[in-house]
């Protein structure tokens, strides 16, 4: 098993910055937006880039949350293991909301057409954004694509991506793993 | 994630404690989700449930039922008055018949204790007790050591009181092993012709004088008398069983502390409780109603999930 270094914390720091302007141009002042972290990668994305609005933006006052979609998830019952439901935290309401999914890798498409179905629970938003730290190309299984991504990689089959966030954001590490 | 150890919930007595942690904690987010604005997911969609309800119930029924839509199953109602049970078909006859219409899942409540585990031999489905004679209700007693977890944290150590007709209650049983599992000290008070030969091999106390066990508990757990289960007198009248162990204002007064009160339901008012109890701020007898939505669509989900698709 072999390791390939993608990013180290410095870039990964650039691109959050860059990541983070794309968004106040799309979205200004955050006033009908918010940003939701997909379990259970996506939380840690989301809790970066809200660090980033806070020392860039400090003005901006952003909703958020966190979704979880297991119960969504198309392959229930097709895999030998019980799929783990992790927490939702949604304190607000979501009608005519513009929602931005954060995850940290964009591979067949499947979790994040699962969390547009869940999102469905809490009321009809104006738009879905998808944001990805990753975008594995070329491998989708169904039509998605994201909004906003870090870097766009090939990869081949068996190849796994890992994203790790370290506690105080300096040794935050993407490897690919083969 | 772990599996459930078992296909068949058929009592919480063959159960292991690594299932009730995962039923509880599968239970934590249906809670949320039953709480959304859209209270509904799609995992069971391609799953027929069929309720077989032989009994008479009013909560169970409705709450299995909704656990079922909330998952997106199809769901068939059957009941024993209008079926052909009445003209002499044997109930794994009537079963195998249902199963035959492509239903995956059974939800059984007898009045016959064993029917469930019956039919988990005798016929190729998953089922699930809900409530088979004195024997076990499974999923209220889930519910009420949930119910229970929520309020007090950890049930390790802490003093639960079961109140009331023990003898003739489901409910009481599956109460006992899941808390015991969980490591509850478990009392019982009741007039001594209501308690079962031999429940102190269950780990359990027993306290005749209600004020001193409720003093002793953390939360107290009152049953109804089951008359409709009694083949003759076990307490001389409803007065006399409302003086000596009904719960109500007086008593809780002289114990002067604050416990947990719960109630599986339905509630005689008046005869083991009184409404100042039930509408008091320590009762959590809604609190259990709407956890038992919960637990029933984890243990239908988790069950659910051991049956593997198959595309025939």
């Amino acid at each position: 098993m072999s390791k390939k270094i993608l990013l180290d914390s410095k870039k990964i720091d650039i691109i959050l910055k860059r990541l983070v302007c794309q968004l106040v141009e799309n979205h200004k002042d955050f006033k009908n937006t918010v940003l939701i972290g997909l379990q259970p990668r996506g939380v840690f994305l989301v809790k970066r880039i809200l660090e980033v609005l806070n020392i860039d933006f400090p003005h901006l006052k952003i909703n958020n949350g966190i979704l979880d979609y297991t119960f969504f998830r198309d392959d229930f019952r097709r895999t030998s293991k019980t799929i783990s439901a992790n927490k939702t935290s949604i304190n607000f309401t979501i009608e005519n909301k513009k929602i931005v999914l954060i995850d940290d890798v964009l591979f067949t498409g499947r979790s994040v057409k699962s969390a547009m179905a869940s999102i469905d629970s809490y009321g009809r938003p104006k738009s879905i954004e998808l944001l990805v730290l990753v975008d594995r190309r070329y491998k989708r299984e169904i039509p998605i694509e994201a909004n906003y991504f870090g870097v766009k990689i090939d990869t081949f089959k068996g190849d796994r991506v890992n994203v790790i966030w370290d506690d105080n954001s300096k040794n935050n590490i993407i490897y690919i793993e083969n | 994630m772990n599996k459930l150890t078992f296909n068949h919930l058929l009592g919480i007595k063959s159960l292991k404690i690594s299932d009730i942690k995962l039923i509880f904690e599968t239970a934590t987010h249906f809670k949320e989700i039953i709480n959304r604005p859209i209270k509904k997911v799609p995992s069971l969609r391609d799953i027929t449930i069929a309720n077989l309800f032989f009994e008479n119930s009013t909560r169970t029924k409705i709450s299995f039922e909704l656990a079922q839509k909330r998952l997106g199953s199809d769901i068939i109602n059957f009941s024993s008055s209008s079926s052909s049970l009445k003209k002499g078909e044997s109930l794994i006859d009537t079963v195998n018949n249902i199963l035959a219409m492509k239903v995956d899942m059974i939800v059984l409540r007898h009045p016959s204790p064993g029917s469930s585990l019956l039919l988990s031999e005798y016929t190729n489905s998953c089922i699930i007790n809900a409530g088979d004679g004195a024997n076990e209700h499974p999923t209220q007693g889930l519910l009420d050591s949930f119910s229970l977890n929520e309020k007090l944290g950890d049930l390790k150590n802490k003093n639960i009181l079961i109140v009331g007709d023990i003898l003739h209650s489901r409910v009481a049983l599956s109460n006992i092993y899941t808390l015991n599992m969980l490591g509850a000290n478990v009392k019982l008070s009741c007039p001594l012709s209501l308690i079962p030969k031999d429940i102190e091999n269950l780990n359990v106390s027993i306290e005749t004088d209600i004020v001193k066990a409720l003093q002793w508990c953390d939360a107290a757990n009152v049953l109804r008398v089951q008359k409709e289960r009694m083949s003759k007198s076990y307490f001389p009248n409803d007065r006399e069983y409302s003086m000596l162990f009904g719960l109500n204002i007086d008593k809780i007064n002289k114990i002067k502390k604050d416990i947990i009160i719960l109630h599986p339901g339905p509630i005689n008012r008046g005869v083991e409780i009184t409404s100042d109890i039930v509408e008091s701020n320590n009762s959590i007898i809604l609190d259990q109603v709407e956890n038992g939505v919960a637990i029933r669509m984890a243990v239908i989900y988790l069950l659910a999930s051991k049956m593997n698709f198959s595309i025939n």
